[in-house]
């Protein structure tokens, strides 16, 4: 069997083991999220090392795995990885074991906690992996389920059921969008299959009709692009994750939201190539929507999760304008920044839950001086700040630069803007937040305030040292991404970026 | 003539008759247990059928009553539902003041003419064993004698069914004056010629108008929430799987095996009546904070959802109908189940009785949330399979008929509103906005226990591995669909 399919399987199965265990085993519970998380990490670790000498599939993919499920339908279990996928899935797996690491923050129903977390973990995990259209559905609603309940029973702050509520609407419609899409594809194809090596091809040898194109492109587009929280319809995300348990928003903001990328990337575009071109200069505007306004919209906040938040649903315009430049740096940009992002996102929401444990509020006119007192995690506040910043060393300046290079032949305005919106802005509202809440007088003097210990270190500078080895060796996902970047562009554009002999030499390299 | 066919018919019949006569010999201590021995023998005739072999027609009297694969289906289905509601009569019955063995036995001549309708092939037959179903239910509605809602919605289902009676006995009267017969085989084979006859196509718009009252859909949708709320749970929970699944059995045959070329035509017809459904019965919930209003204005939902199915004219359609059903029969099982248990010491059914059911009994705050998320249609439940099957069969007629769109538009707006009064009872559950007072755990009795975990089994079987069960529906309307 694949490693793919061990990926998925341990914290699923995990989650079915909890549910037997008595609900006063606390410690079992922990450790048991900890160890499926962790064996999920270690695998995915091992398979982005032996991705480049392992066996290619005929179908282009590698560690296929494949059984039949509904086959009157054409529905299998079809999970493997090319060069786009398995940066995420390491991405994903190494998220999923900090946003457990995370989880002692929470003190009643832990069961319930736990179980949600690691359906919450295989459903993103095998979101990323699949290869089946029904399945890709399938295991994203199973990771956006657990999302709405967590933030509900667990989640903070006063607003938690309007929270709770929006999310749950917002992400219902974007997901319902998405499906009639990926339903009208796979009854357009008449292939009767939801495989999407099967459909690629077919679609490759006998397009669809422009008209069938521009009616299904949108329905991907707006379906994918509310997940991703695409500018306008991104209130939910700063709002959803200042109310969401720190692992849920890790979890969500880090991995499960580039699931709508990902979804443009593998299935809307090269599957509807017409449709794409034409639909481009929108996502390109809506994506400076995206870095200008959300930006703007962070200077302003008064709260250090929803100042996070903006900014991560900014930082989601790069990886829009990337895909909108059509051009190979670009999209190769594109998922450099989603697996940067999906980094930091976490690294960001675990050190805000941090502070919020200690302090009890977020609110950044109250926090000050907090340096002196918890000096590890203010550092690696800074150095997260920095990162999202753009600051060179760290993975999302590699994944930015990458973007705004491809961006620059096509869409040069719209490159100026994005550079000042987020570049300088984004420095603007990071670097007051650093000043205001780790700098400064020091308030809340009264509360007894304490410094990660060795074990609650773990997950943060496990989330660190992944950004700044991506960060400084970018190749290591820049040789994985890019021929399979080129394969997919080649598809929509028709032009060979990479001449094929080119490519078959990177492939071989790797 | 074979009349053997009916022996599954005839022993749920003898059982009745058996029930009854067993009553004047049972001490009245022992009474309500008397349900239990009829669930039993349901339950053992329900596993009997599985000895009839499913792949061919067989007809019975005149071509008036066949034994093909649909009809085995839904008799089990029919079967399986009364044997489940027999068992919530059993924990509801300290609630029903007299005559609990009439009870049982009206409960399983309903499920009798619910087995009969399955096989009708004819108008005079379907119309007797729709009306054997209906007038049992007027008495199973208004049960609890000295409720007055309960009376109150034995009334409305009286005078709503009444008026669906008149309009289908016209309707038939109008299909037999123009095709001059009454079996659906002969009016098939003339159905070219009938298409263009307007008394026989007025005729047939009555039968379907008479039919939407026992699905609960638009036109005829009104009784619903009024006679869910005053019936006795199990009552209502039997007229929301049986009847509604009565109906469907019979529109399929209706609109496969009687004059699909006239129903090809009249496919905006049904989308209308579909999308209204959907609308009406999804909006509507939104304001109730009465639980089985709730399930009154979904149960409208859901019947809208199935007619687009049925409107999608083609196999795939049907078995989604099928496989539908079946996820419905747990789901709604599974929650009224809850219902009789969580409601036993509470005055009517408002959503605050069910506060903090999460602290007071686990297992029923779980059966009741995955039965909600499953009718919002959220994965890995049997809702989420049933409406994709559905949406898909619908999207699948696109090319045909461009209304298609735009109704499967509608049904998708109709699941995110319906999200919105599902998690609401969700959140009662868990995070209620008034504490409950009687914050006292529940016990849950063995064999509620049995019906509860079977039904959550039910819902993740039909979730997780659909392959076998879509077989089945697929090959219950195969030869339905050769029909065509």
């Amino acid at each position: 069997m694949s490693p793919l399919t061990y990926i998925i399987c341990w914290p699923l199965l995990m989650a079915v083991l909890l549910a037997f265990v008595p609900r006063d085993y606390r410690f079992v519970m922990r450790l048991g999220a900890l160890f499926a998380t962790l064996l999920s990490l270690l695998i995915a670790v091992k398979m982005f090392v032996q991705f480049g000498a392992a066996p290619l599939d005929p179908s282009g993919y590698k560690f296929v795995d494949q059984f039949e499920w509904v086959k009157s339908l054409g529905i299998s279990f079809y999970v493997g990885v090319d060069g786009i996928n398995v940066g995420l899935i390491l991405m994903g797996a190494i998220v999923a074991f900090a946003a457990a690491c995370v989880s002692w923050e929470i003190q009643h129903h832990e069961k319930e906690y736990y179980i949600l977390l690691l359906v919450m973990t295989g459903g993103i995990l095998g979101a990323f992996a699949s290869l089946d259209l029904f399945f890709f559905y399938f295991f994203h609603e199973l990771a956006l389920v657990p999302t709405f309940i967590m933030i509900g029973l667990w989640g903070r702050g006063t607003e938690r059921n309007f929270a709770t509520f929006q999310i749950t609407m917002y992400l219902t419609i974007g997901a319902l969008l998405a499906l009639v899409g990926l339903v009208a594809l796979y009854l357009a194809s008449g292939q009767q299959t939801f495989d999407i090596v099967k459909l690629t091809a077919h679609f490759q040898s006998d397009p669809l009709k422009p008209e069938t194109q521009n009616f299904i492109f949108p329905l991907l587009l707006f379906g994918f692009g509310i997940l991703v929280s695409l500018w306008p319809f991104h209130s939910w995300a700063p709002l959803g994750y200042g109310s969401a348990p720190t692992a849920t928003a890790m979890l969500h903001a880090g991995v499960l939201k580039k699931f709508g990328l990902y979804g443009l990337i593998r299935v809307a575009f090269p599957l509807l190539p017409q449709a794409a071109q034409s639909w481009v200069w929108l996502i390109a505007v809506l994506a400076i929507g995206n870095i200008v306004y959300c930006s703007w919209v962070a200077m302003r906040q008064r709260d250090l999760n929803l100042l996070i938040g903006n900014s991560s649903v900014a930082h989601m315009g790069f990886t829009f304008l990337g895909l909108a430049s059509l051009t190979l740096i670009g999209v190769t940009g594109t998922v450099l920044v989603m697996i940067a992002h999906g980094l930091l996102a976490a690294l960001t929401f675990g050190l805000s839950g941090y502070l919020y444990q200690q302090t009890k509020t977020l609110d950044i006119r109250q926090l000050g001086g907090l340096m002196r007192r918890m000096p590890f995690i203010g550092t690696a506040l800074v150095m997260a700040m920095m990162a999202g910043c753009g600051l060179p060393g760290f993975a999302n300046f590699a994944g930015e630069l990458l973007v705004l290079f491809g961006a620059w032949n096509s869409l040069p305005w719209f490159v100026v803007l994005a550079a000042w919106g987020a570049l300088l802005i984004g420095a603007i509202y990071m670097l007051r937040a650093i000043r205001d809440v780790l700098h400064g007088p020091q308030t809340n003097t009264q509360l007894v305030l304490t410094d990660a210990n060795a074990w609650r270190k773990v997950p943060f500078v496990l989330l660190l040292a992944a950004l700044l080895c991506f960060g400084v060796f970018p190749g290591l996902l820049v040789n994985k991404i890019k021929p399979d970047a080129a394969r997919i562009l080649k598809m929509v554009t028709g032009v060979d970026e990479i001449p094929a002999a080119k490519a078959v030499a990177i492939v071989e390299q790797r | 003539m074979n009349a053997l066919l009916i022996s599954l018919e005839l022993a749920v019949v003898g059982l009745g008759l058996a029930f009854l006569l067993l009553d004047l010999w049972t001490p009245a201590a022992l009474k309500r247990q008397l349900g239990y021995a009829a669930a039993v023998a349901v339950a053992i005739l329900f596993c009997f059928s599985f000895f009839a072999d499913p792949s061919y027609v067989r007809f019975a009297f005149n071509e008036s009553y066949a034994f093909d694969p649909l009809a085995l289906y839904f008799k089990r289905f029919f079967l399986l539902a009364g044997a489940i509601v027999l068992l919530l009569q059993v924990e509801f019955s300290d609630r029903i003041a007299t005559g609990i063995s009439e009870y049982y036995s009206l409960t399983l001549f309903a499920l009798a003419g619910m087995m009969f309708t399955a096989s009708a092939t004819n108008f005079a037959v379907m119309f007797v064993a729709l009306e054997v179903v209906t007038i049992t239910f007027y008495v199973l509605t208004s049960f609890q004698r000295n409720n007055l809602l309960s009376l109150e919605a034995g009334v409305k289902y009286l005078i709503m069914g009444g008026l669906s009676s008149a309009f289908m006995v016209f309707g038939i009267a109008f299909v037999y004056g123009s095709a001059g017969t009454f079996a659906f085989v002969e009016i098939l084979a003339n159905s070219a010629n009938l298409a263009g006859n307007s008394i026989f196509l007025i005729g047939l718009l009555f039968v379907m108008i008479g039919l939407t009252f026992k699905i609960a859909a638009f036109p005829y949708q009104m009784w619903a929430p009024d006679v869910y709320q005053g019936a006795p749970a199990p009552s209502t929970a039997f007229l929301a799987v049986g009847s509604k699944a009565a109906g469907f059995v019979l529109l399929l045959r209706i609109v496969y095996s009687v004059a699909p070329n006239v129903f090809h035509q009249w496919t905006p017809v049904l989308l209308t009546m579909a999308a209204f459904s959907i609308l009406y019965g999804n909006l509507c919930a939104i304001a109730q904070t009465s639980l089985k209003r709730i399930f009154g204005y979904s149960s409208i939902a859901h019947a809208g959802y199935l007619l687009l199915g049925l409107a999608a004219l083609n196999a795939s359609g049907a078995s989604a109908v099928l496989y539908y059903l079946t996820g419905y029969l747990f789901t709604v099982l599974a929650a009224f189940a809850v219902l009789v248990i969580a409601l036993r010491n509470v005055d009517g059914d408002e959503m605050d009785a069910i506060a903090d059911l999460g602290k007071r009994s686990p297992l029923l705050a779980g059966a009741l949330t995955l039965a909600m998320a499953s009718l919002a249609g959220i994965p890995p439940l049997a809702g989420f399979i049933g409406k994709f099957l559905l949406f898909k069969a619908a999207l699948e007629e696109g090319v045909r008929q461009p209304g298609f769109y735009l109704v499967v538009a509608v049904a998708v707006i109709g699941v995110v509103i319906s999200i919105w009064y599902y998690f609401g009872v969700i959140r009662t559950i868990y995070w209620p906005r008034h504490r409950s007072e009687m914050a006292t755990p529940i016990e849950v009795s063995p064999p509620m226990k049995i019906v509860l975990w079977g039904c959550i089994a039910g819902m993740l079987f039909l979730g997780v591995f659909p392959a076998l069960p879509l077989e089945f529906a697929e090959q219950a309307v195969a030869l339905l669909s050769r029909l065509r």
